[in-house]
C-alpha cells in the first residue's frame, strides 16, 4: 500500500518535471511568483522591524526613522531584560515545561497510536472511539477548573502539562502515519522470528517513524510554548507562570500605559516601545531557532498523516 | 521479508478476548496510559457539568449549591451580553471561514504551479512561519505595523504622502474588524496549504500529461484536475472547520483587543472566561459553554450528513 503511494507520487514528480520542460516561462509564473514573494515579505519584513526597533537608539524610534535598518544601534533593551530576571526566569521555566510536555506527550501519544495502527487489536473500535470524544466535545472551562482544583493542580507547575499531554489530534496523525508509513509484511516477519510487540515497537516501527516523530514533537512543544490561556485560568503564583503570559503583560501595560514594568533592579533606560520589541524578539529566538532543524522532517511528517487523517 | 504473508495473525474476528490478551498484552498495557490521561482529564470533567441545572455557588460547592432545573438556560436568554457575544461569535467566525477558508486552497494551487523547486521550497518555509507563533506575538507585532501614530504602516504611508492622519486599524472598530480578519488569514494562510499539497501530489500525473496532449492550458488543468482531485480534502477540511463557528480563540481576542473595539471583541470566548473564572457565576459561563460545544458538534454532524448526501466521503 505504502509502496503503490510512493510510485504513485514518484510519477507525479516525474511528469511535472515533463511539464516544466515543454513550456514557457509566461506572464502568469512571473505574476504568481511576485504574488508569492509579497506574501513572504509580510511574514519577514514586521520582524525584522521590530529586529531593528529592538536594538536602535531610543531618540530614533521616538523620532519614527527606524523602520527595517537599526539606527544607533545598542543592547540596552535586551540588557535591561536580563538584569531584571523576571523574563529570563519565565524563559528557563517554560524551555523545563515546554521539554517535559513534549516528552510525556510524544510518550502517550506512541502508548496509543502503535496499539490502535494495528487491525487485528480486538476492541479496538471501542479504544478508537473513547480516545477521541474528548476531540469532539470537551467538558468546559468551568468543569476543568473544578476537577483541577480536585485534583490538587491549582497552582501546580504540573498542570500546565498533564491535561494535555494527550492529544487526540497528534494521536490521529501518527496512528495513520503508522499505518500508512511502515508494511506490514516487516512486522510479520519480526513477529514470526520471535520479536514481542513491544520489541517491534521500540526495534523496529519507531526508528523508521523518525519524520513523524519530529513533527509531532514540533507540535507539541510549540503547542505548549505559545500558549498561555492556562495560565491565567489555573495559576497564581508568578513564579509558575509561563514567558508568553509574562510577554503578554508586559505588551499590553505597553500598549495602556505606554510603561513596561520591570523591577526597579533593571535600571531602565530604553523606551517602552524598544523594550516591548526585545522583550518579543527574545520569546520568539527559541521558535526561530529549533524552526529551520524539524522544517525538512514536518512537511514529509504531517503529508504521511494527512493524506488520509 | 520472504515469507511475506505466511503467518499473517488472525484478524480481529473469532479471536476470543482471552487469546487476544495473551497474544498483544504489550499493547493494552501501552494503551493504559493515554485511556487513564483521557479519564483522569477528560471523563472526569463531565460530571461537573451538572452544575449547569443548579444555582452554583464556588464557596459552597457541589452538595451545598441549590438544584434550579432550566432556570441557568432562562437567565442566559435574558442575558443581552449573551446574545451580543453569540452574534459576535457567529458574525466574525463566519467571516473568518469565508475569507480564511478559500486563501489556502489558492494559495496551493499557486504553490504547486511555480517552477522552480528551490524557490518553492524557501517561500513554503517563509510561509509556514507564521503559525509557529504565539497570538501575543503576531499581537505585538500587529500593534507594531499598525498603531495610528507610531505603527510602520500608518509612517509609511503618512511620509509617502497619501494620508494626513493616522489610519485607525486597532483601535476604531469596523477598521478593528478587518485588520483582526485578515492577521487570522495571515497567520494561517500558509499552514493551512500542506494538506492540500498533500492531496495534490496524490493526483494522478497521467491526468495532466492527457490533458495536456488535449491541448487543456494552466488554467483549465488547476480548475478541472487539481480542484476536483483535492474535492474530498476541502470538503473534511469545511466540516471539520465548521465545529469552529461558535467557538473563538481567547488569546487571539485578548491580544487584540483593546478598550475602543470592545463592542465586537466580545465573543463568546470572552464571555465564558469574564463571567465564570473572572465573575464567578459558574453555572452561566458553563451553560454557554455546554451551548457553544453542543452547536459545534451538531453542525460538525449536520455538514457530515449533507456531505455524504451530495456524494462525499464526509468525516466520520
Amino acid at each position: 500500500m505504502a509502496k503503490k503511494k510512493e510510485e504513485v507520487i514518484r510519477g507525479a514528480e516525474v511528469s511535472n518535471e515533463g511539464n516544466r520542460a515543454i513550456n514557457k516561462f509566461r506572464v502568469s509564473d512571473f505574476v504568481m511568483m511576485a504574488l508569492i514573494v509579497l506574501l513572504c515579505l509580510t511574514c519577514i519584513l514586521p520582524f525584522l522591524h521590530l529586529a531593528a526597533k529592538s536594538i536602535s537608539g531610543n531618540t530614533y524610534v521616538v523620532a519614527k526613522q527606524v523602520a527595517f535598518w537599526p539606527k544607533g544601534i545598542n543592547f540596552d533593551a535586551y540588557v535591561s531584560i536580563f538584569k531584571d530576571g523576571g523574563l529570563t526566569y519565565a524563559m528557563v521555566y517554560s524551555i523545563v515545561v515546554t521539554t517535559i510536555f513534549t516528552a510525556l506527550g510524544m510518550l502517550v501519544c506512541t502508548c496509543a497510536a502503535y496499539p490502535l495502527s494495528k487491525k487485528r487489536l480486538k476492541g479496538r473500535t471501542f479504544f478508537t472511539f473513547a480516545l477521541m470524544i474528548p476531540m469532539y466535545f470537551g467538558a468546559g472551562l468551568i468543569p476543568s477548573y473544578l476537577l483541577m482544583d480536585k485534583l490538587n493542580l491549582l497552582d501546580n507547575m504540573w498542570v500546565l502539562i498533564l491535561p494535555l499531554i494527550y492529544s487526540p489530534y497528534n494521536m490521529l496523525i501518527m496512528k495513520t502515519s503508522l499505518q500508512t508509513s511502515i508494511p506490514d509484511s516487516l512486522e510479520e516477519s519480526a513477529f514470526l522470528d520471535g520479536a514481542s510487540n513491544l520489541q517491534i515497537l521500540t526495534k523496529i516501527v519507531l526508528p523508521l517513524s523518525k519524520p513523524v516523530i519530529a513533527t509531532l514533537s514540533l507540535f507539541y512543544a510549540v503547542g505548549r510554548w505559545n500558549s498561555y490561556a492556562d495560565n491565567i485560568y489555573y495559576i497564581q503564583t508568578d513564579k509558575l507562570k509561563m514567558a508568553q503570559y509574562k510577554l503578554a503583560q508586559m505588551v499590553s501595560s505597553a500598549n495602556a500605559a505606554q510603561t513596561v514594568s520591570l523591577s526597579e533592579g533593571a535600571a531602565v533606560t530604553s523606551t517602552p516601545e524598544v523594550l516591548q520589541s526585545a522583550a518579543v524578539m527574545v520569546v520568539t529566538i527559541p521558535i526561530i531557532c529549533i524552526y529551520p532543524f524539524l522544517q525538512k522532517y514536518f512537511v514529509k511528517g504531517v503529508m504521511i498523516g494527512a493524506v488520509k487523517g | 521479508m520472504a515469507k511475506k504473508k505466511a503467518g499473517k495473525p488472525n484478524v480481529q474476528s473469532g479471536v476470543t478476548w482471552r487469546n487476544a490478551f495473551k497474544r498483544d498484552w504489550q499493547l493494552y498495557m501501552l494503551l493504559l496510559f493515554p485511556l487513564a490521561m483521557v479519564i483522569i482529564f477528560n471523563y472526569a470533567a463531565y460530571p461537573g457539568l451538572r452544575l449547569v441545572f443548579m444555582d452554583y455557588k464556588p464557596a459552597k460547592g457541589f452538595e451545598g449549591s441549590k438544584w434550579v432545573g432550566m432556570e441557568t438556560f432562562a437567565k442566559i436568554f435574558r442575558d443581552a451580553d449573551f446574545f451580543r457575544a453569540l452574534k459576535n461569535s457567529i458574525v466574525f467566525n463566519l467571516l473568518d471561514l469565508l475569507v480564511g477558508f478559500p486563501m489556502p486552497i489558492i494559495l496551493a494551487l499557486i504553490l504547486n504551479e511555480l517552477r522552480y523547486p528551490k524557490f518553492k521550497k524557501v517561500t513554503q518555509t517563509i510561509l509556514y512561519l507564521p503559525h509557529f507563533l504565539s497570538w501575543v506575538i503576531v499581537g505585538a507585532v500587529a500593534y507594531s505595523m499598525f498603531r495610528p501614530t507610531t505603527g510602520l504602516v500608518n509612517i509609511a504611508l503618512m511620509n509617502a504622502g497619501m494620508i494626513q492622519e493616522g489610519i485607525p486599524f486597532l483601535t476604531e472598530k469596523w477598521h478593528w474588524a478587518v485588520t483582526y480578519l485578515l492577521v487570522g488569514v495571515w497567520q494561517g494562510m500558509g499552514w493551512g496549504t500542506i494538506i492540500y499539497l498533500a492531496a495534490i501530489t496524490g493526483i494522478s500525473g497521467e491526468l495532466y500529461e492527457a490533458a495536456m496532449i488535449d491541448g487543456a492550458n494552466r488554467w483549465k488543468r488547476m480548475w478541472h484536475i487539481t480542484l476536483p482531485g483535492i474535492k474530498g480534502t476541502v470538503v473534511t477540511l469545511l466540516i471539520m472547520n465548521l465545529g469552529r463557528v461558535m467557538g473563538s480563540n481567547l488569546e487571539r481576542l485578548r491580544e487584540f483587543g483593546n478598550s475602543q473595539v470592545r463592542d465586537f471583541q466580545y465573543q463568546l470566548a470572552i464571555y465564558i472566561y469574564d463571567k465564570g473564572l473572572g465573575g464567578g457565576k459558574f453555572s452561566m459561563s458553563t451553560a454557554v459553554n455546554l451551548f457553544q460545544s453542543a452547536v459545534g458538534v451538531v453542525l460538525v454532524l449536520l455538514a457530515d450528513r449533507v456531505a455524504k448526501k451530495l456524494g462525499e466521503d464526509g468525516l466520520l
